[in-house]
Parts: structure tokens; sequence; C-alpha cells
């Protein structure tokens, strides 16, 4: 006999649920520290040199990524010399108590993911930063592990379906090609659209790539569990070095026709070109640098708003409350599973503009 | 006291986006009312500009971000 009989009852049923927290409102709070909201959603959404994976204080289980410097010479070792190692309290700028790792060897400190070298062992504050020496930090952490891993899935999807096209030709595919066709096709599109039928096969791969190195980046951002979860593209390095590479691919293509745009925008006064020619110039870089914001901001909103949501548990110290919290912060991740493919499509989109009007021939 | 003021910039930098993204929406919805055919392209552009629109507010968030941090 099913407890369910109709959308009515069901729906009853959840409502109940979900406002079952109030009822067990003054259960639990054994500790008496606050939760401190904004520091851990931080946490969460920077990179680190750890995976966390599970745990909490005695118990905490991650994994020690290498640290990797170059300081008059490599030097390599396990992050679990930090986050082992000795921490040293110190009071910071707003007078609450923090600490600092210090790893066995005593040359190194990590004080809020960053790597400093020690002098007289210990870290110099200067209105409430370190002012220390850093050395060259090229560590395996836990945003570049996940790059690696995005990566490796594209390698893989990409050379699956080029092996099938190679085998058998153009041909109707199947298996794995038949579900990257429509979406490679769409970037073709994309592609076609913006840059015109004669010039548009020599920007198809960095396309292609932006667009899936986006979209896989992004899904992973939202899978919970190891290899998923390091917030990449909301990294503004990372969408820096992409909005780069977009602008690099914008200033080296372009024609006589684009940089006449640039410096005798047609139908100006020449009165009005001293005004003109540097907003032009300005143009140029603010372009992709809009690129680069709205790709990072939308990513790390995202994340934060939902790990605010979840956070809603631990502030009131209450499982029950996850009974609301849980479909509201799925609610908002399948929306953000949209966003994840609107976004890769708007900057794979744009950047076929911006390189479409550098090659634009004039049409008189 | 200078982080509300700074979560209060984000705030009306949102509100902007609202009020453009609704008016997109709107003529959108007016558009494949005219011209059910055309509903493809309408909602292709409809995306492509809330999506810019929602770029420049996260300008103002991310702004906001800054300004609230220390």
């Amino acid at each position: 006999m099913s407890l369910v009989y109709s959308m009515k009852q069901f729906l009853l049923v959840l409502v109940a649920l979900l406002v079952m927290p109030a009822a067990f409102a003054n259960a639990g709070g054994e500790k008496d520290e606050e939760y401190d909201v904004t520091g851990e959603i931080m946490h969460h959404i920077s990179d680190a040199h750890e995976w966390h994976l599970w745990g909490d204080d005695d118990f905490t289980t991650s994994v020690y990524l290498p640290i990797i410097l170059i300081d008059n010479g490599l030097v390599t070792f396990s992050s679990s010399a930090f986050y082992h190692g000795t921490p040293v309290e110190f009071t910071n700028a707003e007078g609450k108590k923090e600490f600092y790792y210090k790893e066995p060897t005593g040359k190194y400190a990590l004080l809020h993911e960053k790597i400093y070298k020690l002098e007289n062992g210990e870290l110099h504050f200067h209105e409430g930063h370190p002012e220390n020496a850093m050395p060259m930090d090229f560590s395996i952490t836990k945003n570049v592990l996940s790059l690696f891993f995005g990566a490796i899935i594209i390698v893989l999807l990409m050379f699956t379906t080029a092996r099938f096209y190679k085998k058998n030709g153009a041909v109707a595919p199947k298996g794995l090609a038949k579900f990257m066709e429509p979406m490679i096709l769409m970037v073709r599109n994309i592609a076609v659209d913006n840059i015109g039928e004669h010039k548009y096969k020599k920007y198809l791969p960095f396309l292609t790539t932006v667009f899936f190195f986006v979209w896989i980046n992004n899904m992973l951002g939202m899978i919970p569990i190891i290899p998923g979860g390091a917030n990449l593209t909301g990294n503004i390095s990372v969408t820096l070095v992409l909005a780069v590479f977009t602008m690099l691919f914008t200033v080296l293509s372009g024609n006589k026709n684009y940089w006449s745009h640039i410096f005798a925008t047609p139908g100006v006064p020449m009165a009005l070109l001293p005004i003109m020619i540097p907003i032009e110039l300005v143009g140029i870089l603010t372009k992709p640098f809009a690129l680069m914001i709205r790709l990072f901001a939308n990513m790390t909103a995202g994340h934060i708003i939902v790990l605010a949501l979840v956070s809603i548990i631990f502030i009131n110290k209450n499982e029950f409350w996850g009974f609301l919290s849980v479909p509201m912060a799925l609610f908002i991740s399948v929306l953000e599973v949209l966003v994840a493919f609107l976004q890769a499509y708007l900057f794979a989109m744009l950047s076929a503009l911006f390189i479409g009007a550098a090659v634009e021939e004039s049409h008189h | 006291m200078y982080g509300s003021i700074a979560a209060i910039g984000a705030g009306l930098a949102v509100l902007g986006a609202g009020i453009g993204i609704g008016r997109i929406g709107g003529s959108a919805m007016d558009a494949i009312a005219r011209q059910p055919e055309a509903h493809g392209k309408i909602q292709t552009t409809m995306i492509i500009a809330a999506a810019l629109i929602e770029g420049v507010a996260l300008f103002g968030v991310v702004v906001g971000m800054l300004g609230g941090a220390k």
C-alpha cells in the first residue's frame, strides 16, 4: 500500500517535511563557538595545497598535494609537512586568533594557502599581512590537479571522436562520436555565424577547445567529491589566461580594416579622433576583461550560493535544517548546470564575435 | 560598517540587472507572440543579451566583494 495517492497528498507530505525543522529548533547546539560562515565559504571556493576529503579537526582526511618551489633551486615536499607541521598562533588585524603552519625544517611557512620564506624562523607581520619574501610557487594545488583531470577528459573525448571518423570516414556516427557531433557542430555554427564562411576554419580549434574546456571544468566544479569540486573556472587567474588567448587571437589576426576602424573610425570627424582613438584602444582590452570577469563571477557566485544554503545547517547546529536547505541547494544547483553550459557557450560566442570583427572585410 | 555598504552597492547592481533582464524577457515574449515561427532565433538572442547584462551586474558584485573584504 503506497503512502501517496495523489499529487495533492504528495505536496502536503513534502511541505510538512520542509517545515519540520521548526519543531526541532531547540535540539542540539553543544559547541559554543559560532560557525564562521564567510571564512568557511571562502575556504571552499579558494585554491588549496591539500584536497580535503572529509572529517574535522582530529579526523581530517585529505589528499596532500606536492609543493614545488623555486628558491635558489628546486625544492619539493609533500604539503603534509605543513598541515602536520607546527601551528604557530598569532593575532590578526581584527584581533582574532589565527595560526600559520611551519614545516619541520623551519624554512617555509603557510598562511592562507600562501607560502612564505621564514627568516629567524617566524613570519613578520605588517598591518596584518606577512611581509616575508615568497619563493616562486609552482605547486600542484587543488586547482592544478582539477585542471589536469579536466584536460585528460577533454583529450579522451576528442581523440575517441576523431578516431571514429578516421576509421569510418564521413558517415553518420555511432557511440561517443554520436554524442559529441551535435556539440561540435554547434561550435562550428557559432564560428561560421560570427567569423564568416571563408575564414572560420583557422579559428575553429581554439573555439572548440575554449568551449569544452570551460564547460567541462564548470561541470566538474559542481560535483561535490574528488576529483570534482575544485572551483577552477572561478579562479580569476584561469579566466584571465583564457581571456588573454582571446585577445591575442583578436589582435594578431587584425587586418587593415580592423585597425582602420580603431585609428580612423569611419564617420567620425577629424576633431573627435583624439577622443575616439584612446577609447577604441582601451576597448581592445575591456572586451576580453569583461569575458574574464563574467566567467569568474558567475561560477564563484553560484558556488557561494550553494555553500551558503548548506551552511544554514551548520549555523543552526541542527541537522534537521537539512530538509529545508538541501532541496533549496538542489534547485540552485540545477540552475548552475544551465549556467555552466551558458557561460561556456557565451565565452565561445563572444570570442568568435571579437575574432570575426578583427578579420572582417570592409563592405562599401 | 564598510562591509554592509559594499553589500548595498552589490544589491543595487543586481537591481539594475533584474530590471534589464526583465525587460529583455518581456520583449522576447512579445516578439514570439507576434511571430511564433521565429522563436528559435529570438530565444537565442534573448539568452545572449541576458548573459551580457548579467556580466555587467557581476562587475558590480565583484567590486562589492572587493569592497567588503579586508
